[in-house]
């Protein structure tokens, strides 16, 4: 019997225990799963919590529910893995041995990377919305909100779903107009990069549309310190800019065991190879989902366009095969802009986002790079889909390669 | 891609004005392409500069945090040598590519 283990049971973890499953020979491989929590949270709808737009049972299900039978699953935080000798130690002592294995840990949130965030403002003025905790106190402090500064700030590079920042400033924007007291407040979104977005025409057409609901960007700011005493946030080269309410995207990093590991970079992302999805330093251990340090975003579409090109060239490598499979950098993000209307962008490793229609050429229904309610529908529907077809590792109908069909070359 | 002439060499640039090709670089162009950006360059400049280089050459990704943990510079003294563009000015000078924020 050969041994395969999954490191973590988030999004990317669970969809490749599922079509890994329906894939292996059960009298020949064995299928180990390890996380350390048993909820599993639908982080899309972490947004919409601040809102009152979705509520907590919204977004929680157990992760039980989606392991299939016959699937061996450890709830433990892990110490390390030792790529060596193909073990993988848990906290509390138990060994792990595999034959292949799939890392899927993740980035986590690290507020105390910055001096003064989790300090006493933290959970009363200072708010992330990348955990269900932050999101739901930020939720009660919105409600009492009667106007002020309201920043949105970006600290660092790179951080999971890069567009949920410009979705908050919007969804805050709409919610405010709703509750009467827009002219009161001011919003602010600051990011230490050039712009609204990294890639030139999204940026363009993002910070267009931040404009025309007056959403103040503050680029090229590098948050050194939150001042607490003053309510202010300081760039390193001494910006300041005041806060009511102070919106972070903490500070991302992937988990603490891959350092013990050795096996990733300055920020604990692995080192993998961007093609094929294997590390950098051991043939049998493939990564997926924030966990690796690819350049492209860190979200779950990611995930699902990359968990294609894992499973072709996992198979591959189980078999001694050469792997046949290339990642291009697939990600496809569905951006809320508020008053039911949504943007869509879809892009790779080389293709920045363009205009056009998706997924079919000229028809859509979803525009890209514009502001439409269908694209609204498709982000609505798309917690549906989450947990009925995508954890599920079934297939939905979009190809893991991107696709120029559909978009304008500009 | 168009070619331009500093410091008395021919090199390929991009549109932003970043080397495309990093072997082309010497300390006369450095000093140059600082001084278009309103810096003179310092014993302290270049020991940066010849870190982005190594670091680069090495095919490691650079973000300002890593520099500030180089040993060389912390990340105030990284902006005090490159104000306004800690990371893309010292790279333009170092004649390395645009620093990608991956996103």
């Amino acid at each position: 019997m050969k041994n395969l283990v999954i490191l973590g049971a988030g999004t990317a973890g669970t969809m490749m225990l599922n079509k890994l499953n329906k894939e292996l020979d059960k009298n020949e491989w064995k299928i180990t799963i390890v996380d350390q929590h048993k909820t599993h949270y639908y982080q899309p709808g972490f947004l919409f919590i601040p809102f009152g737009i979705y509520k907590k049972h919204d977004v929680i299900k157990p992760k039980y529910d989606f392991f299939p039978a016959g699937v061996d699953v450890i709830f433990s935080p892990i110490d390390k893995i030792l790529g060596e000798e193909n073990k993988v130690y848990l906290e509390g002592g138990q060994v792990l041995n595999y034959d292949f294995l799939i890392i899927a840990t993740g980035t986590q949130t690290y507020p105390s990377l910055t001096p003064g965030l989790k300090d006493k403002l933290w959970y009363k003025d200072i708010f992330d919305f990348y955990t269900i905790e932050g999101a739901l106190a930020l939720h009660n402090r919105l409600k009492d909100f009667e106007g002020g500064d309201l920043v949105m700030c970006i600290p660092e590079l790179p951080y999971k779903c890069p567009v949920a920042p410009i979705e908050f400033v919007c969804l805050a924007e709409a919610y405010f107009k709703e509750r009467g007291i827009r002219d009161k407040v001011n919003i602010t979104y600051v990011t230490l990069m050039s712009g609204a977005f990294t890639k030139p025409i999204a940026s363009k057409m993002l910070g267009d549309l931040l404009e025309e609901k007056n959403i103040k960007v503050v680029p090229d700011f590098y948050l050194e310190h939150v001042d607490n005493e003053n309510k202010k946030i300081v760039s390193y080269d001494e910006q300041e800019i005041h806060f009511d309410i102070l919106t972070i995207v903490p500070v991302n990093m992937g988990s603490e065991m891959i350092k013990r590991s050795s096996l990733g970079d300055d920020m604990n992302y692995v080192k993998t190879n961007k093609f094929t999805l294997q590390s950098d330093q051991f043939e049998n251990i493939f990564v997926i989902g924030d966990a690796a340090n690819l350049p492209t975003s860190k979200a779950g579409s990611v995930a699902h366009f990359a968990g294609e090109i894992l499973m072709e060239n996992i198979l591959a490598a189980m078999e001694g095969r050469p792997l046949p499979a290339k990642f291009d950098g697939h990600a496809n993000c569905y951006i809320e802009t508020g008053y039911g209307k949504g943007a869509l962008i879809d892009f790779n490793y080389v293709t920045e986002p363009l205009p056009g229609t998706f997924p079919l050429p000229g028809i859509g229904p979803f525009g890209l790079l514009k502001n439409t309610k269908m694209n609204h529908y498709g982000k609505v529907l798309f917690r549906w889909i989450y947990w009925h077809i995508l954890l599920k590792g079934k297939e939905l109908p979009i190809e893991a390669d991107m696709s120029m069909a559909g978009k304008k070359s500009i | 891609m168009a070619e331009k002439t500093i410091a008395g060499t021919q090199v390929k640039v991009t549109e932003d004005g970043y080397l495309e090709d990093m072997t082309q670089w010497n300390e006369e162009i450095a000093r140059e392409i600082a001084k278009e950006i309103g810096i003179e360059l310092t014993d302290k400049h270049f020991e940066v500069i010849n870190y982005l280089r190594e670091k680069t050459f090495a095919k490691e990704a650079l973000t300002i945090r890593s520099v500030g943990k180089s040993g060389i510079v912390d990340i105030k003294q990284l902006y005090a040598l490159f104000p306004k563009g800690p990371l893309k000015f010292s790279s333009k000078i170092a004649g390395i590519p645009k620093p990608t924020s991956c996103i």
